[in-house]
Protein backbone atom coordinates (compact mmCIF):
# COMPACT_ATOMS: atom_id res chain seq x y z
CA UNK A 1 0.00 0.00 0.00
CA UNK A 2 1.28 3.67 -0.73
CA UNK A 3 0.95 6.18 1.69
CA UNK A 4 -0.38 9.38 0.15
CA UNK A 5 1.42 12.70 0.80
CA UNK A 6 -0.22 14.74 3.49
CA UNK A 7 -2.49 18.52 2.20
CA UNK A 8 -1.54 20.84 3.96
CA UNK A 9 2.22 20.35 4.21
CA UNK A 10 4.37 23.33 6.42
CA UNK A 11 6.41 25.51 4.51
CA UNK A 12 10.21 25.47 5.15
CA UNK A 13 10.52 29.10 3.74
CA UNK A 14 7.73 31.44 4.20
CA UNK A 15 7.54 32.47 0.70
CA UNK A 16 8.47 28.88 -1.09
CA UNK A 17 5.53 25.89 -1.40
CA UNK A 18 6.10 23.08 0.50
CA UNK A 19 7.78 21.25 -2.09
CA UNK A 20 5.49 17.25 -0.90
CA UNK A 21 3.63 17.57 -3.88
CA UNK A 22 5.63 19.26 -6.49
CA UNK A 23 5.90 15.56 -7.87
CA UNK A 24 2.68 14.29 -8.39
CA UNK A 25 1.69 17.34 -10.98
CA UNK A 26 -0.99 18.03 -12.06
CA UNK A 27 -3.71 16.30 -10.31
CA UNK A 28 -2.33 13.83 -7.50
CA UNK A 29 -4.43 12.30 -4.41
CA UNK A 30 -3.56 13.57 -0.92
CA UNK A 31 -4.20 12.80 2.31
CA UNK A 32 -5.95 15.15 4.59
CA UNK A 33 -5.58 15.57 9.05
CA UNK A 34 -8.83 13.45 9.32
CA UNK A 35 -7.68 10.56 6.66
CA UNK A 36 -9.57 11.95 4.13
CA UNK A 37 -8.60 11.35 0.40
CA UNK A 38 -9.41 14.16 -2.17
CA UNK A 39 -7.62 15.43 -4.95
CA UNK A 40 -4.87 18.26 -5.17
CA UNK A 41 -4.65 19.92 -8.12
CA UNK A 42 -1.36 21.27 -8.37
CA UNK A 43 -1.46 22.10 -12.34
CA UNK A 44 -2.16 25.85 -13.37
CA UNK A 45 -4.39 25.20 -16.01
CA UNK A 46 -6.11 22.40 -13.82
CA UNK A 47 -6.46 24.29 -11.12
CA UNK A 48 -7.66 27.06 -13.62
CA UNK A 49 -10.31 24.28 -15.12
CA UNK A 50 -12.00 23.27 -11.88
CA UNK A 51 -11.93 27.13 -10.64
CA UNK A 52 -14.15 28.27 -13.81
CA UNK A 53 -16.43 25.21 -13.13
CA UNK A 54 -18.66 26.00 -10.41
CA UNK A 55 -21.20 23.68 -11.43
CA UNK A 56 -18.76 20.18 -11.60
CA UNK A 57 -16.98 21.73 -8.28
CA UNK A 58 -18.99 23.18 -5.25
CA UNK A 59 -17.94 26.03 -3.22
CA UNK A 60 -21.21 24.88 -0.42
CA UNK A 61 -19.07 24.83 2.51
CA UNK A 62 -21.97 23.62 4.62
CA UNK A 63 -22.22 20.30 2.60
CA UNK A 64 -20.56 17.38 4.08
CA UNK A 65 -18.60 16.48 1.21
CA UNK A 66 -17.12 19.74 1.54
CA UNK A 67 -13.56 19.09 2.21
CA UNK A 68 -12.34 20.67 6.03
CA UNK A 69 -8.44 21.33 5.25
CA UNK A 70 -7.64 21.04 9.18
CA UNK A 71 -9.95 21.14 12.37
CA UNK A 72 -10.89 24.35 12.26
CA UNK A 73 -12.94 24.93 8.82
CA UNK A 74 -15.23 22.77 10.50
CA UNK A 75 -16.62 25.24 12.65
CA UNK A 76 -16.69 27.47 9.78
CA UNK A 77 -19.45 25.70 8.10
CA UNK A 78 -22.18 26.98 10.05
CA UNK A 79 -21.06 30.64 8.47
CA UNK A 80 -23.48 31.08 5.42
CA UNK A 81 -21.58 34.26 3.26
CA UNK A 82 -20.98 34.23 -0.95
CA UNK A 83 -17.43 32.66 -0.38
CA UNK A 84 -19.16 29.51 0.54
CA UNK A 85 -21.95 29.28 -1.70
CA UNK A 86 -22.45 28.66 -5.23
CA UNK A 87 -24.45 30.14 -8.33
CA UNK A 88 -27.16 32.04 -8.26
CA UNK A 89 -26.91 32.26 -4.94
CA UNK A 90 -23.44 33.22 -4.73
CA UNK A 91 -23.88 35.79 -7.57
CA UNK A 92 -26.77 37.97 -5.84
CA UNK A 93 -24.55 38.28 -2.67
CA UNK A 94 -22.02 39.45 -4.52
CA UNK A 95 -23.46 41.81 -6.77
CA UNK A 96 -24.89 43.84 -3.87
CA UNK A 97 -21.52 44.60 -3.03
CA UNK A 98 -19.77 45.12 -5.96
CA UNK A 99 -20.25 48.68 -6.80
CA UNK A 100 -17.45 49.28 -3.38
CA UNK A 101 -15.22 47.44 -4.62
CA UNK A 102 -14.19 48.33 -8.63
CA UNK A 103 -11.03 49.95 -10.08
CA UNK A 104 -12.37 53.38 -9.51
CA UNK A 105 -13.12 53.01 -6.02
CA UNK A 106 -10.32 51.90 -4.50
CA UNK A 107 -8.18 53.83 -6.60
CA UNK A 108 -10.07 57.09 -4.70
CA UNK A 109 -9.24 55.41 -1.71
CA UNK A 110 -5.10 55.16 -2.69
CA UNK A 111 -4.19 59.26 -0.70
CA UNK A 112 -6.32 57.90 2.52
CA UNK A 113 -3.97 54.62 2.11
CA UNK A 114 -1.03 56.84 1.70
CA UNK A 115 -1.58 59.14 4.64
CA UNK A 116 -2.00 56.29 6.93
CA UNK A 117 0.91 54.42 5.66
CA UNK A 118 3.20 58.07 6.24
CA UNK A 119 1.88 58.42 9.69
CA UNK A 120 2.91 54.40 10.80
CA UNK A 121 6.26 54.73 9.46
CA UNK A 122 6.77 58.22 11.14
CA UNK A 123 5.95 56.50 14.67
CA UNK A 124 7.99 53.64 13.61
CA UNK A 125 11.18 56.31 12.74
CA UNK A 126 10.11 57.71 16.06
CA UNK A 127 10.27 54.66 18.31
CA UNK A 128 13.69 53.97 16.70
CA UNK A 129 15.50 50.71 15.60
CA UNK A 130 14.38 47.83 16.16
CA UNK A 131 10.75 47.66 15.35
CA UNK A 132 8.32 44.84 14.31
CA UNK A 133 6.67 44.95 11.15
CA UNK A 134 3.59 42.99 11.97
CA UNK A 135 1.68 44.80 14.56
CA UNK A 136 3.14 48.08 13.70
CA UNK A 137 2.55 48.45 9.95
CA UNK A 138 1.25 45.19 8.67
CA UNK A 139 -1.50 44.08 9.92
CA UNK A 140 -2.77 48.13 10.85
CA UNK A 141 -2.48 48.97 7.02
CA UNK A 142 -5.37 46.62 5.90
CA UNK A 143 -7.42 46.89 9.25
CA UNK A 144 -7.65 50.33 9.51
CA UNK A 145 -8.89 50.26 5.34
CA UNK A 146 -11.28 47.72 5.49
CA UNK A 147 -12.93 49.07 9.22
CA UNK A 148 -13.10 52.44 7.54
CA UNK A 149 -14.56 50.95 4.32
CA UNK A 150 -17.39 48.73 6.50
CA UNK A 151 -18.20 51.72 8.64
CA UNK A 152 -16.59 49.80 11.88
CA UNK A 153 -14.86 51.83 14.53
CA UNK A 154 -11.41 51.13 14.46
CA UNK A 155 -11.25 51.54 18.50
CA UNK A 156 -12.43 48.01 18.56
CA UNK A 157 -9.51 46.77 15.89
CA UNK A 158 -7.73 44.88 19.21
CA UNK A 159 -10.56 42.55 19.60
CA UNK A 160 -11.50 41.65 15.99
CA UNK A 161 -7.93 41.53 14.70
CA UNK A 162 -7.30 38.89 18.11
CA UNK A 163 -10.33 36.90 17.06
CA UNK A 164 -9.93 36.64 13.11
CA UNK A 165 -7.17 35.37 13.63
CA UNK A 166 -8.39 32.75 15.63
CA UNK A 167 -10.46 31.46 12.67
CA UNK A 168 -7.91 31.67 10.15
CA UNK A 169 -4.62 30.50 11.57
CA UNK A 170 -3.60 27.36 10.83
CA UNK A 171 -3.01 25.98 14.80
CA UNK A 172 -6.43 26.62 15.86
CA UNK A 173 -8.69 24.03 16.94
CA UNK A 174 -11.90 23.64 16.29
CA UNK A 175 -13.39 24.98 19.61
CA UNK A 176 -11.08 27.89 19.48
CA UNK A 177 -12.65 28.52 16.21
CA UNK A 178 -15.95 28.04 16.97
CA UNK A 179 -15.77 30.29 19.99
CA UNK A 180 -14.01 33.11 17.90
CA UNK A 181 -16.36 32.94 14.89
CA UNK A 182 -19.28 33.30 17.90
CA UNK A 183 -17.53 36.47 19.82
CA UNK A 184 -17.31 37.87 15.80
CA UNK A 185 -20.74 37.38 15.12
CA UNK A 186 -21.85 38.84 18.90
CA UNK A 187 -19.77 41.83 18.41
CA UNK A 188 -21.32 42.68 14.74
CA UNK A 189 -25.07 41.75 14.99
CA UNK A 190 -24.22 44.30 17.86
CA UNK A 191 -22.88 47.08 15.97
CA UNK A 192 -25.48 46.34 12.92
CA UNK A 193 -28.28 46.88 15.38
CA UNK A 194 -26.69 50.65 16.84
CA UNK A 195 -26.20 51.14 12.63
CA UNK A 196 -30.01 50.77 12.62
CA UNK A 197 -30.95 53.09 15.16
CA UNK A 198 -28.11 55.45 13.96
CA UNK A 199 -26.85 55.21 10.18
CA UNK A 200 -23.14 55.90 9.19
CA UNK A 201 -21.60 56.35 5.72
CA UNK A 202 -20.00 53.19 5.30
CA UNK A 203 -20.35 49.96 3.55
CA UNK A 204 -22.16 48.20 6.38
CA UNK A 205 -24.69 51.43 6.51
CA UNK A 206 -25.08 50.89 2.87
CA UNK A 207 -26.01 47.46 2.99
CA UNK A 208 -28.60 48.11 5.98
CA UNK A 209 -30.10 50.89 3.75
CA UNK A 210 -30.31 49.12 0.48
CA UNK A 211 -30.99 45.18 1.50
CA UNK A 212 -31.62 44.83 5.21
CA UNK A 213 -34.54 47.30 5.17
CA UNK A 214 -35.71 46.48 1.79
CA UNK A 215 -35.88 42.40 2.29
CA UNK A 216 -32.89 41.92 0.09
CA UNK A 217 -31.10 40.48 3.59
CA UNK A 218 -31.70 39.72 6.97
CA UNK A 219 -29.77 40.63 9.45
CA UNK A 220 -28.34 37.58 10.11
CA UNK A 221 -27.43 37.40 6.69
CA UNK A 222 -24.99 40.66 6.88
CA UNK A 223 -23.25 39.74 9.99
CA UNK A 224 -22.31 36.80 8.18
CA UNK A 225 -21.12 38.81 4.98
CA UNK A 226 -19.69 41.60 7.34
CA UNK A 227 -17.39 38.84 8.69
CA UNK A 228 -16.13 37.63 5.84
CA UNK A 229 -15.34 41.35 4.74
CA UNK A 230 -13.42 42.00 8.14
CA UNK A 231 -11.87 38.66 8.12
CA UNK A 232 -10.99 38.42 3.84
CA UNK A 233 -9.86 42.11 4.35
CA UNK A 234 -6.90 42.15 7.05
CA UNK A 235 -5.55 38.82 7.81
CA UNK A 236 -4.70 38.21 4.23
CA UNK A 237 -3.10 41.83 3.29
CA UNK A 238 -1.21 41.55 6.64
CA UNK A 239 0.82 38.52 5.63
CA UNK A 240 1.02 39.74 1.63
CA UNK A 241 2.77 42.78 3.17
CA UNK A 242 5.04 41.68 6.02
CA UNK A 243 6.17 38.31 3.81
CA UNK A 244 6.49 41.34 1.32
CA UNK A 245 8.70 43.09 3.00
CA UNK A 246 11.09 39.57 3.69
CA UNK A 247 10.79 38.43 -0.08
CA UNK A 248 12.37 41.51 -1.30
CA UNK A 249 14.96 41.60 0.98
CA UNK A 250 15.90 38.43 0.40
CA UNK A 251 16.27 39.07 -3.51
CA UNK A 252 18.43 42.36 -3.05
CA UNK A 253 19.12 42.30 -6.83
CA UNK A 254 15.12 42.59 -7.37
CA UNK A 255 15.00 44.89 -4.93
CA UNK A 256 18.07 47.41 -6.29
CA UNK A 257 15.68 46.65 -9.63
CA UNK A 258 12.62 48.29 -8.13
CA UNK A 259 14.29 50.81 -6.55
CA UNK A 260 15.96 52.42 -9.35
CA UNK A 261 12.18 52.04 -10.99
CA UNK A 262 9.11 52.83 -9.46
CA UNK A 263 7.11 52.21 -12.20
CA UNK A 264 7.87 48.52 -11.43
CA UNK A 265 5.87 48.65 -8.39
CA UNK A 266 2.42 47.68 -10.02
CA UNK A 267 4.82 44.29 -12.05
CA UNK A 268 6.80 43.75 -8.84
CA UNK A 269 3.46 43.71 -6.29
CA UNK A 270 1.79 41.19 -9.33
CA UNK A 271 4.99 39.13 -9.11
CA UNK A 272 5.17 38.82 -5.12
CA UNK A 273 1.58 37.37 -5.06
CA UNK A 274 2.33 34.95 -7.66
CA UNK A 275 5.66 33.77 -5.55
CA UNK A 276 4.48 34.11 -2.21
CA UNK A 277 0.83 32.61 -2.41
CA UNK A 278 -0.52 33.64 0.65
CA UNK A 279 -3.74 31.80 0.15
CA UNK A 280 -1.65 28.25 0.13
CA UNK A 281 -4.94 26.29 -1.21
CA UNK A 282 -8.66 26.41 -1.66
CA UNK A 283 -11.20 23.81 -1.01
CA UNK A 284 -14.18 22.47 -3.25
CA UNK A 285 -15.91 19.11 -3.61
CA UNK A 286 -17.19 17.37 -6.96
CA UNK A 287 -20.96 17.70 -7.52
CA UNK A 288 -20.87 14.47 -10.56
CA UNK A 289 -18.28 12.51 -12.16
CA UNK A 290 -15.60 14.61 -14.06
CA UNK A 291 -12.53 13.70 -15.72
CA UNK A 292 -9.06 15.67 -14.47
CA UNK A 293 -6.00 15.17 -16.26
CA UNK A 294 -7.07 12.04 -17.03
CA UNK A 295 -8.31 11.27 -14.10
CA UNK A 296 -11.58 10.16 -13.11
CA UNK A 297 -13.09 12.28 -10.47
CA UNK A 298 -16.37 10.90 -8.48
CA UNK A 299 -19.08 12.82 -6.98
CA UNK A 300 -19.03 13.49 -3.39
CA UNK A 301 -14.78 13.62 -4.31
CA UNK A 302 -12.58 16.27 -2.54
CA UNK A 303 -10.62 18.60 -3.93
CA UNK A 304 -7.58 20.93 -2.95
CA UNK A 305 -6.44 23.50 -5.71
CA UNK A 306 -2.80 24.26 -4.31
CA UNK A 307 -2.57 28.02 -5.56
CA UNK A 308 1.07 27.74 -4.23
CA UNK A 309 1.90 24.78 -6.78
CA UNK A 310 0.02 26.03 -9.94
CA UNK A 311 1.48 29.42 -9.48
CA UNK A 312 4.67 27.83 -10.04
CA UNK A 313 3.74 25.65 -12.81
CA UNK A 314 6.42 25.94 -15.57
CA UNK A 315 4.05 25.50 -18.16
CA UNK A 316 2.55 29.02 -17.44
CA UNK A 317 4.90 30.97 -16.08
CA UNK A 318 9.25 30.65 -17.57
CA UNK A 319 11.44 30.08 -14.90
CA UNK A 320 8.84 30.07 -12.30
CA UNK A 321 11.29 29.88 -9.27
CA UNK A 322 13.22 32.91 -10.14
CA UNK A 323 11.09 36.42 -8.35
CA UNK A 324 11.36 38.63 -11.32
CA UNK A 325 10.09 42.32 -10.69
CA UNK A 326 9.12 42.87 -14.43
CA UNK A 327 7.69 39.67 -15.18
CA UNK A 328 4.70 41.24 -15.38
CA UNK A 329 2.31 37.71 -15.39
CA UNK A 330 -1.02 38.67 -13.86
CA UNK A 331 -2.50 34.52 -14.61
CA UNK A 332 -1.30 33.38 -11.16
CA UNK A 333 -4.03 32.07 -9.14
CA UNK A 334 -3.48 33.97 -5.56
CA UNK A 335 -6.91 35.59 -6.49
CA UNK A 336 -8.22 32.03 -6.83
CA UNK A 337 -10.30 32.00 -10.55
CA UNK A 338 -13.43 31.78 -11.48
CA UNK A 339 -16.61 33.40 -9.54
CA UNK A 340 -15.22 33.42 -6.76
CA UNK A 341 -12.10 35.17 -7.38
CA UNK A 342 -11.11 37.57 -4.85
CA UNK A 343 -13.95 40.80 -4.94
CA UNK A 344 -11.06 42.87 -2.75
CA UNK A 345 -8.40 42.14 -5.38
CA UNK A 346 -7.74 45.47 -6.21
CA UNK A 347 -7.73 46.77 -3.19
CA UNK A 348 -5.46 44.80 -1.83
CA UNK A 349 -2.96 45.74 -4.86
CA UNK A 350 -3.12 49.15 -3.73
CA UNK A 351 -2.56 48.53 0.21
CA UNK A 352 0.45 46.48 -1.26
CA UNK A 353 2.00 49.00 -3.32
CA UNK A 354 1.58 52.08 -1.27
CA UNK A 355 2.64 50.32 1.84
CA UNK A 356 5.78 48.54 -0.37
CA UNK A 357 6.50 51.14 -1.84
CA UNK A 358 7.14 53.89 0.90
CA UNK A 359 8.36 51.59 3.47
CA UNK A 360 11.43 50.89 1.04
CA UNK A 361 11.70 54.27 0.26
CA UNK A 362 11.31 56.32 3.11
CA UNK A 363 13.73 53.13 5.27
CA UNK A 364 16.20 52.53 2.35
CA UNK A 365 18.75 50.55 4.85
CA UNK A 366 15.82 48.49 6.03
CA UNK A 367 16.83 45.05 7.11
CA UNK A 368 16.24 41.93 8.78
CA UNK A 369 17.17 42.19 12.43
CA UNK A 370 16.88 38.21 12.64
CA UNK A 371 17.57 35.33 10.55
CA UNK A 372 15.31 34.24 8.15
CA UNK A 373 15.61 30.75 9.23
CA UNK A 374 14.35 32.77 12.66
CA UNK A 375 11.24 33.83 11.89
CA UNK A 376 7.88 32.28 13.50
CA UNK A 377 6.06 31.26 10.11
CA UNK A 378 2.44 30.49 10.01
CA UNK A 379 1.36 27.06 10.43
CA UNK A 380 0.88 25.17 7.86
CA UNK A 381 -2.81 25.58 5.45
CA UNK A 382 -4.72 28.34 5.31
CA UNK A 383 -3.40 32.31 5.36
CA UNK A 384 0.69 31.78 5.19
CA UNK A 385 2.93 34.38 6.65
CA UNK A 386 5.22 35.36 8.96
CA UNK A 387 3.96 36.10 12.83
CA UNK A 388 7.24 38.32 13.58
CA UNK A 389 8.67 40.16 11.26
CA UNK A 390 11.88 42.08 13.57
CA UNK A 391 13.82 44.83 11.12
CA UNK A 392 15.92 47.61 11.53
CA UNK A 393 17.59 50.38 9.37
CA UNK B 1 -12.76 41.59 -34.28
CA UNK B 2 -15.04 43.34 -31.96
CA UNK B 3 -14.71 42.71 -27.87
CA UNK B 4 -18.03 41.81 -26.73
CA UNK B 5 -19.48 41.65 -23.24
CA UNK B 6 -21.76 39.58 -21.34
CA UNK B 7 -22.76 41.64 -17.74
CA UNK B 8 -24.59 39.24 -16.72
CA UNK B 9 -21.62 36.64 -16.38
CA UNK B 10 -19.47 39.88 -15.38
CA UNK B 11 -18.49 39.18 -11.18
CA UNK B 12 -16.39 42.92 -10.97
CA UNK B 13 -12.99 41.67 -10.58
CA UNK B 14 -11.92 44.47 -12.59
CA UNK B 15 -9.00 42.70 -14.03
CA UNK B 16 -10.28 44.02 -17.44
CA UNK B 17 -9.94 47.54 -16.52
CA UNK B 18 -6.45 47.09 -14.86
CA UNK B 19 -5.14 45.49 -18.34
CA UNK B 20 -6.88 48.24 -20.39
CA UNK B 21 -8.02 51.39 -18.94
CA UNK B 22 -8.85 52.91 -22.58
CA UNK B 23 -11.12 49.96 -23.39
CA UNK B 24 -13.42 48.71 -20.24
CA UNK B 25 -14.86 50.33 -17.77
CA UNK B 26 -17.13 49.71 -14.83
CA UNK B 27 -20.62 50.97 -14.14
CA UNK B 28 -22.25 52.20 -10.94
CA UNK B 29 -23.23 48.72 -9.98
CA UNK B 30 -19.67 47.01 -10.81
CA UNK B 31 -20.39 45.60 -14.03
CA UNK B 32 -18.01 45.65 -17.03
CA UNK B 33 -19.12 48.50 -20.02
CA UNK B 34 -16.98 48.24 -23.08
CA UNK B 35 -15.42 51.58 -23.88
CA UNK B 36 -14.40 50.38 -27.42
CA UNK B 37 -15.12 47.68 -28.63
CA UNK B 38 -12.73 47.59 -31.76
CA UNK B 39 -9.45 45.17 -32.04
CA UNK B 40 -7.35 46.85 -34.74
CA UNK B 41 -5.51 44.26 -36.88
CA UNK B 42 -2.10 42.51 -35.20
CA UNK B 43 -4.34 43.49 -31.82
CA UNK B 44 -5.69 40.36 -31.42
CA UNK B 45 -3.20 37.95 -29.72
CA UNK B 46 -2.68 41.35 -26.62
CA UNK B 47 -6.79 41.31 -26.55
CA UNK B 48 -7.14 37.59 -26.37
CA UNK B 49 -4.13 37.31 -23.56
CA UNK B 50 -6.50 40.36 -21.63
CA UNK B 51 -9.74 38.49 -22.02
CA UNK B 52 -8.17 34.89 -20.72
CA UNK B 53 -7.13 36.88 -17.65
CA UNK B 54 -11.29 37.38 -16.81
CA UNK B 55 -12.19 35.16 -14.23
CA UNK B 56 -15.77 35.01 -14.70
CA UNK B 57 -15.20 34.25 -18.71
CA UNK B 58 -17.60 37.21 -19.60
CA UNK B 59 -15.62 38.64 -22.88
CA UNK B 60 -14.73 37.31 -26.30
CA UNK B 61 -13.64 38.17 -29.28
CA UNK B 62 -16.19 38.15 -31.99
CA UNK B 63 -15.79 39.11 -36.09
C1 LIG C 1 -15.01 35.54 7.89
C2 LIG C 1 -14.39 35.29 6.79
C3 LIG C 1 -14.10 33.93 6.36
C4 LIG C 1 -14.85 32.85 6.58
C5 LIG C 1 -16.17 32.77 7.21
C6 LIG C 1 -14.11 31.77 6.03
C7 LIG C 1 -14.53 30.51 6.07
C8 LIG C 1 -13.73 29.50 5.70
C9 LIG C 1 -14.19 28.21 5.61
C10 LIG C 1 -15.59 27.81 5.86
C11 LIG C 1 -13.15 27.46 5.20
C12 LIG C 1 -13.10 26.03 4.91
C13 LIG C 1 -14.27 25.33 5.48
C14 LIG C 1 -14.11 23.86 5.47
O1 LIG C 1 -13.07 23.41 4.97
O2 LIG C 1 -15.04 23.22 5.94
C15 LIG C 1 -12.06 28.32 5.01
C16 LIG C 1 -10.87 27.90 4.54
C17 LIG C 1 -9.93 28.75 4.06
N1 LIG C 1 -9.97 30.10 4.08
FE1 LIG C 1 -11.39 31.14 4.92
N2 LIG C 1 -12.98 32.21 5.47
C18 LIG C 1 -12.94 33.53 5.65
C19 LIG C 1 -11.98 34.37 5.17
C20 LIG C 1 -10.99 33.94 4.35
C21 LIG C 1 -10.45 34.66 3.26
C22 LIG C 1 -11.04 35.79 2.54
C23 LIG C 1 -9.42 34.02 2.80
C24 LIG C 1 -8.58 34.54 1.68
C25 LIG C 1 -7.65 33.95 1.18
C26 LIG C 1 -9.38 32.81 3.51
C27 LIG C 1 -8.49 31.81 3.27
C28 LIG C 1 -8.83 30.53 3.47
C29 LIG C 1 -8.04 29.45 3.03
C30 LIG C 1 -6.73 29.54 2.27
C31 LIG C 1 -8.71 28.32 3.41
C32 LIG C 1 -8.27 26.90 3.16
C33 LIG C 1 -8.82 26.40 1.91
C34 LIG C 1 -10.31 26.23 1.87
O3 LIG C 1 -10.83 25.40 2.60
O4 LIG C 1 -10.97 26.91 1.06
N3 LIG C 1 -10.35 32.78 4.46
N4 LIG C 1 -12.41 29.56 5.32
C1 LIG D 1 -3.31 39.76 -0.70
C2 LIG D 1 -4.48 39.74 -0.17
C3 LIG D 1 -5.58 38.77 -0.51
C4 LIG D 1 -5.49 37.47 -0.96
C5 LIG D 1 -4.24 36.65 -1.23
C6 LIG D 1 -6.84 37.00 -1.16
C7 LIG D 1 -7.17 35.75 -1.66
C8 LIG D 1 -8.44 35.34 -1.96
C9 LIG D 1 -8.77 34.09 -2.60
C10 LIG D 1 -7.78 33.02 -3.00
C11 LIG D 1 -10.10 34.04 -2.76
C12 LIG D 1 -10.91 32.94 -3.46
C13 LIG D 1 -11.50 31.93 -2.51
C14 LIG D 1 -12.18 30.80 -3.23
O1 LIG D 1 -12.20 30.72 -4.48
O2 LIG D 1 -12.73 29.92 -2.54
C15 LIG D 1 -10.63 35.26 -2.19
C16 LIG D 1 -11.96 35.57 -2.13
C17 LIG D 1 -12.45 36.67 -1.43
N1 LIG D 1 -11.72 37.72 -0.93
FE1 LIG D 1 -9.73 37.92 -0.97
N2 LIG D 1 -7.70 38.00 -0.80
C18 LIG D 1 -6.98 39.09 -0.41
C19 LIG D 1 -7.48 40.32 0.00
C20 LIG D 1 -8.82 40.59 0.20
C21 LIG D 1 -9.36 41.85 0.65
C22 LIG D 1 -8.55 43.10 0.94
C23 LIG D 1 -10.71 41.66 0.75
C24 LIG D 1 -11.82 42.57 1.20
C25 LIG D 1 -11.86 43.78 1.26
C26 LIG D 1 -11.02 40.32 0.33
C27 LIG D 1 -12.28 39.77 0.28
C28 LIG D 1 -12.59 38.59 -0.33
C29 LIG D 1 -13.94 38.08 -0.46
C30 LIG D 1 -15.20 38.74 0.04
C31 LIG D 1 -13.86 36.88 -1.16
C32 LIG D 1 -15.00 35.97 -1.58
C33 LIG D 1 -15.37 36.26 -3.01
C34 LIG D 1 -16.43 35.32 -3.57
O3 LIG D 1 -16.63 34.22 -3.05
O4 LIG D 1 -17.09 35.71 -4.57
N3 LIG D 1 -9.84 39.71 0.00
N4 LIG D 1 -9.60 36.04 -1.73
S1 LIG E 1 -12.53 41.04 -15.94
FE1 LIG E 1 -14.45 39.99 -16.37
S2 LIG E 1 -15.45 39.81 -14.40
FE2 LIG E 1 -13.88 41.33 -14.21
S3 LIG E 1 -14.90 43.28 -14.53
FE3 LIG E 1 -14.01 42.63 -16.47
S4 LIG E 1 -15.66 41.49 -17.45
FE4 LIG E 1 -16.23 41.67 -15.32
Amino acid sequence: MTVLPEYPQARGCPFQPASGYADYAPVSKVRLYNGREVWAVTGHAEARQVLLDPVTYSSDRVHPHYPALAPRFESARKVRNFIGMDPPEHTVQRRMLLSSFTVKKTNALRPRIQALVDGLIDEIEAKGPVADLVPDFALPVPSIVICELLGVPYADHAFFEHQSRRVVTGSTTLEESADAFAQLKGYLDELIQRKQREPGDGLLDTLIAEQVETGGLTRAELVDIALLLLVAGHETTASAIALGVVTLLEHPDQLTALRSDARLLPTAVEELLRYMAIADGIARFATADADLAGHRVRAGDGIVVVIATANRDGEAFPSPAAFAVDRGARHHVSFGHGVHQCIGQNLARAEMEIALGTLFRRLPGLRLARDLADLPIKEAGGVQGVWELPVTW
Amino acid sequence: MRISADQGRCLGAGQCVLSAPDRFDQSELGLVEVLDPEVPEGDEQRFRDILDLCPSQALSLEA
